[in-house]
């Protein structure tokens, strides 16, 4: 019997179980599939991590070694190779590895940490051949980064998020020629700082309002169609342009991991495709816990830490029963421009000093006003010059602005203009 | 007298600078569009010699993965990338390995080491 089982073993689980042994409990497990802890900051290589958490610029690897040696100081017991297959509602976890065979344990709580996974062709619908030298950005990441195999010699990019500004330069570092990398909304995924040190450095051009309509080889990729969209997303019918390379890489995007949670009829949320969670990171499945790209896709480690010690610090309540399920629910609303908000539900009682909104805004946005409503009324305004969606926004609010008036809802919102 | 158009990536609000070019002035440059002072040592250090940290992998042997990913422990010159990526392909090490280990000392005289990034045994 654990107290607290945590499955994957990536910066948002390592996080999740130190912070369960800071708060007292002893009997905890984590359950990774991997031949390794880290998760998948060990094929990011670059730096960038922990700005936030250590104020310094670490790569990866260095963010999660960090992390590892305090677990391991700790003497908080994991098992490596063990795929988890299902969890059941009563807290069981069911999980198998070439030593032990299936191995069944039951926990008191349970925090989910099974990251993200990559959207692949399938997800997209590009039309063509299938032959061999198209892949996820994830994917020839590992394969460069890890396995010391190299993808291919010229390149396409197709998707101009993090990964894919990230395996650009990488790439190029390495000797292949990227020849261009596309991004079918008007804007860039990625962050500008990426795009400055990633494409512009290396003179690697990147086109926006452009995608791939098919791809062309059979044994091989010999070349893709370019073409162009516009404003609602069509074909401009002639922009058509071929372009040679024997290797396209697709950075589509991320969705979380939710085939256990979806076993576990878990209440998904349509836009993060994650779990709805509330203040303490617990999903609609009470004592099981979720935090990282499991909930929601985030671009800087440094939060997924953060959220991930809530999960900790509330699954060990949890398991001691000191966790509160009664009193006043405040609903969070994602209004005007705002795609999601997580936590959706705030319990007040649980609340200690403050609660972290994090959210994403569905649009670029220049000076512009947030607005914060509490059933309605404003009760906070914060000024932006730049909004992204490729940068997750987080607004910090006082216990005080949620105990001050019986508020039964928060609401978040973009206003463009002057007042 | 020529001015520049530079992103700043000292932090995330990604400021549009115009670095200008002055001769006449005490300071050989100029720069507008800076929303803090960060942005102002960062477009001066742009034109004078840019500068970027530098990560990659090199071979390793006898350990579970075939590369070891390592960094360089400052800033190097940003004409120098290409140079000291072949240095650093020329290299091989074998585990164990500890994070932050030196695998070469003083790269093309820069003064900046590169290391391990990570433990490997
Ligand atoms: C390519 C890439 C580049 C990034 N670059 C940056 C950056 O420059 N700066 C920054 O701050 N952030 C960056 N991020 C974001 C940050 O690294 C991630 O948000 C963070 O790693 C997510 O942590 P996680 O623990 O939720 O997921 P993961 O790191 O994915 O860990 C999940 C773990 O769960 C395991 N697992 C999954 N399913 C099971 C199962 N059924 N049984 C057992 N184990 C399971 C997996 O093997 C994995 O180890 C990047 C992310 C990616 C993908
Ligand atoms: S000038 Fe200052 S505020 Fe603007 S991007 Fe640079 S560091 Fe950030």
């Amino acid at each position: 019997m654990y107290d607290v089982a945590v499955i994957g073993g990536g910066p948002a689980g390592l996080a999740a179980a130190i912070e369960a042994r800071r708060n007292g409990i002893q009997n905890i497990l984590v359950i990774e599939r991997d031949r390794e802890l880290g998760g998948i900051l060990q094929q990011c290589i670059h730096n960038g991590f922990g700005l936030h958490i250590f104020k310094e610029e670490l790569t990866g690897p260095e963010y999660a070694e960090r992390f590892v040696n305090e677990l391991n100081e700790l003497g908080i017991e994991y098992k490596l190779d063990s795929m988890v297959l299902e969890i059941t509602k009563d807290k069981k976890v069911h999980y198998v590895n070439s030593k032990d065979g299936f191995v069944s344990i039951q926990a008191k709580s349970i925090i989910l940490a099974m990251g993200c996974r990559e959207r692949t062709r399938g997800a997209i619908g590009v039309a063509g051949t299938r032959p061999a030298g198209v892949f996820t950005a994830g994917t020839a990441q590992r394969y460069l980064n890890m396995e010391g195999y190299m993808v291919g010699k010229k390149i396409v990019i197709l998707g101009s998020g993090d990964i894919g500004l990230i395996m650009a330069r990488r790439l190029t570092l390495e000797g292949a020629e990227v020849k261009i990398v596309l991004e079918r909304m008007p804007y860039p995924g990625g962050l500008t700082r990426n795009i400055v040190q990633c494409l512009n450095d290396y003179n690697i051009p990147l086109k926006v309002s452009h995608t791939i309509s098919s791809i062309k080889g059979k044994d091989r990729v010999e070349g893709v169609t370019i073409v162009q969209l516009d404003e609602s997303g069509r074909i401009i019918p002639g922009s058509e342009q071929f372009m040679e390379c024997d290797t396209l890489i697709l950075s589509v995007g991320l969705i979380p991991e939710n085939e256990l949670s979806e076993k576990l009829e878990m209440r998904l949320d349509k836009v993060t495709k994650g779990p709805y969670v509330n203040e303490a990171m617990e999903t609609s499945v009470s004592g099981i816990f979720a935090c990282g790209n499991v909930v929601h896709v985030h671009d800087i480690v440094d939060y997924v830490t953060e959220e991930s010690r809530i999960a900790g610090r509330n699954a060990a309540k949890y398991a001691k029963g000191e966790l509160k399920t009664e009193g006043r629910l405040v609903e969070t609303v994602p209004g005007n421009g705002i795609s999601y908000i997580v936590p959706h539900t705030i319990r007040v009682n649980n609340i200690e000093n403050k609660v972290d909104l994090l959210m994403r805004v569905r649009q670029v946005f220049h000076d512009v006003r947030m607005i914060i409503k509490a059933d309605g009324e404003k009760i906070r305004e914060i000024k932006k010059s730049h909004l992204l969606p490729g940068e997750m926004e987080r607004v910090s609010l006082d216990i005080k602005a949620l105990t001050c008036k019986n508020i039964a809802k928060l609401e978040v919102e973009i206003c463009e203009g002057e007042e | 007298m020529s001015c520049k158009e530079i992103i700043c990536i000292v932090c995330p609000m990604g400021c549009h600078l115009q670095v200008a070019e002055n001769p006449n002035m005490e300071e050989v440059y100029e720069v507008a569009g800076n929303k803090c002072p960060r942005g102002k040592v960062y477009g001066i250090n742009e034109m004078v010699n840019p500068t970027r940290v530098l990560t990659t992998t090199i071979k390793i042997e006898n350990a579970p993965l075939k590369r070891l990913p390592v960094k360089t422990n400052g800033v190097v010159p940003k004409d120098k990338i290409f140079q000291c990526m072949e240095v650093i392909n020329k290299v091989k090490v074998a585990s164990p390995v500890n994070m932050g280990d030196v695998i070469v000392s003083n790269i093309l005289n820069t003064g900046v080491d590169i290391v391990a990034s990570r433990s490997m045994r």
